[in-house]
């Protein structure tokens, strides 16, 4: 990868530490991806919030760099480990809060947004089609690349973060045109959310940096999240692009047969104790439509719900927040089902969700079981 | 050797997987034992391996993992991958863990337990 004179200094440790540190993960990615050079970028998004996830070391790392390191370009957060306003209820340590809470402290002090969502494409502004994005979270990479018209890499959390710092991301891969040698031809009748978070989880998995995906009806939010977020769970695959594709692609089938694989691979359980929705959370749209679902009806069992805090502050305006409450819903923001801190196998066997990635990481993190199920299916057998 | 992401020079033993490795979630971040159930490598320990695998799959925060298993001394000596992600390649970038890929046929030559070393300075790869 060609660098600047300026980023060779700054690569040398000539600008300092961080910058140093920034520079050495960002060529790290560059050569990882054939990148020819740098190139600005206007949007980042990180992941490497949850204590749950990166830990103490995760924790005095963060705690560290942010005595020096500030961003340098618009940087928004994904989720973290509770919902400060409800976390009493859910029997974590004290340890896990304040850590939990040192980490926000020290991305609020590199000047990030503390926005706790995995949504961004939801709950921002979309920067004009083409821009140059550093999006961590790879639901979000997917989406952004595949229905926002922006231009991101599946970072990881490091080169997301040394990003932001440097304002600068790798020119590569999916930053370029693509043209991926796999179609995946969707043949599955009346299709759900789980049905998509499969066929994404299908596709991650036989895809490497983009896949044709043809034979898609119409879908709604709630679908077209379920196939990102599946697809950002399985594989290193970042963009769906739509159609059949050239001529020489390999053509493959997603049918009843490979729906039946996912299931018997993700679907551990006959049913489950408590329920969770989010994961990807739940946007306004999603939330309107829960609430007109679970009208005259409530909840046999728990069932957590996760939103960004923006969407809670507009449902409980709107009124659906009292609704859903009255339904017995548990509203958490802030947080998600994916490697959530708050289910745990000592309390629970088993949960039933919609969300394929919520399913992988609560079986193979949490370590319970899990009884998948699509949200009009839920409503109906979970509830009364 | 193809490519070097994470310049090095080690000697160790392989621990080898035919299957990609998503880090976060079925690493355990303090000992470094992975446990995923549908993972060839179920209840094995990285520490102290040269592992070689095709490629990191899955979250972005997996390179955290990397970092974490670093910090508590349950890190792999060196990875080596048939394809280089940015998870896998920030997280040994950070952790400076030694980092290189491989062709398709030198993956294949590499089987467990061999004794391997390499040195990115003189791009010299061993094994047998």
């Amino acid at each position: 990868m060609e660098l600047t004179k300026d980023e060779e200094s700054a690569l040398k440790g000539e600008q300092g530490e961080i910058m140093q540190m920034a520079y050495r993960i960002l060529v790290a990615t560059g050569e990882a991806t054939d990148a020819e050079k740098l190139v600005p970028i206007e949007w980042a998004h990180l992941s490497g919030v949850n204590y749950n996830t990166i830990g103490d070391a995760g924790e005095e790392f963060l705690s560290s760099i942010s005595k020096d390191a500030r961003v340098k370009v618009k940087t928004t957060l994904n989720p973290m480990g509770f919902d400060i306003d409800n976390v009493k209820n859910y029997g974590l340590d004290e340890n896990f809060i304040s850590k939990q809470l040192s980490i926000r402290n020290s991305y609020e002090t590199m000047g990030v947004i503390p926005s706790f969502s995995c949504i961004p494409y939801e709950i921002f502004d979309i920067p004009k089609d083409g821009t140059q994005v550093a999006f961590a979270e790879s639901n979000a990479a997917i989406h952004a690349n595949s229905y926002d018209n922006l231009k991101t890499n599946k970072e990881s959390a490091f080169s997301a973060l040394a990003s932001a710092i440097v304002g600068k991301s790798p020119y590569s891969s999916l930053r370029k045109e693509d043209n991926p040698n796999i179609t995946i031809r969707m043949k599955v009748k009346n299709p759900n959310e789980l049905t998509y978070g499969m066929l994404g989880f299908f596709a991650g998995k036989i895809g490497d940096t983009s896949v044709n995906i043809s034979g898609l009806n119409e879908m709604d939010k709630r679908q077209t999240k379920a196939m990102c977020g599946g697809m950002g769970t399985s594989g290193t695959c970042a963009k769906f692009i739509f159609g059949e594709g050239d001529s020489d692609c390999e053509k493959i089938d997603f049918d009843e047969k490979e729906i039946q694989n996912v299931h018997d691979e993700l679907n551990t359980a006959e049913k489950g104790d408590i329920i969770t929705l989010g994961s990807p959370q739940l946007g306004l749209d999603e939330i309107s439509d829960l609430a007109g679902k679970l009208k005259g009806r409530s909840f046999q069992k728990r069932c957590m719900v996760f939103m960004p805090r923006t969407v809670k502050d507009q449902s409980t305006k709107i009124g659906y927040t009292t609704e859903l409450e009255r339904a017995g819903c548990e509203i958490l923001s802030d947080c998600c089902t994916c490697l959530s801190p708050l289910i745990s196998k000592d309390n629970v066997d088993a949960v039933t969700t919609n969300s394929i990635k919520g399913a992988f990481y609560l079986k193979n993190s949490n370590g319970v079981d899990v009884n998948l199920k699509s949200l009009s299916q839920i409503v109906e057998d979970e509830t009364r | 050797m193809k490519k070097i992401l994470v310049s090095g020079k080690v000697e160790g033993i392989v621990l080898k997987s035919e299957n990609p490795i998503n880090f976060l979630g079925t690493v355990d971040k303090k000992t470094g034992i992975i446990s995923d159930q549908n993972h060839d490598l179920y209840q094995k320990s990285l520490k102290d391996t040269v592992l070689v695998f095709p490629s990191g799959v899955g979250s972005s925060v997996g390179a955290y993992t990397i970092y974490s298993i670093k910090s508590n001394e349950s890190a792999p000596l060196a990875m080596i991958c048939k394809k280089a992600d940015l998870t896998v390649a920030t997280g040994c970038a950070l952790a400076n863990i030694p980092l290189i890929t491989i062709s398709d046929e030198e993956f294949a030559l590499i089987k467990n337990e061999m004794k391997i070393s390499f040195d990115t300075d003189s791009n010299l790869l061993d094994y047998s």
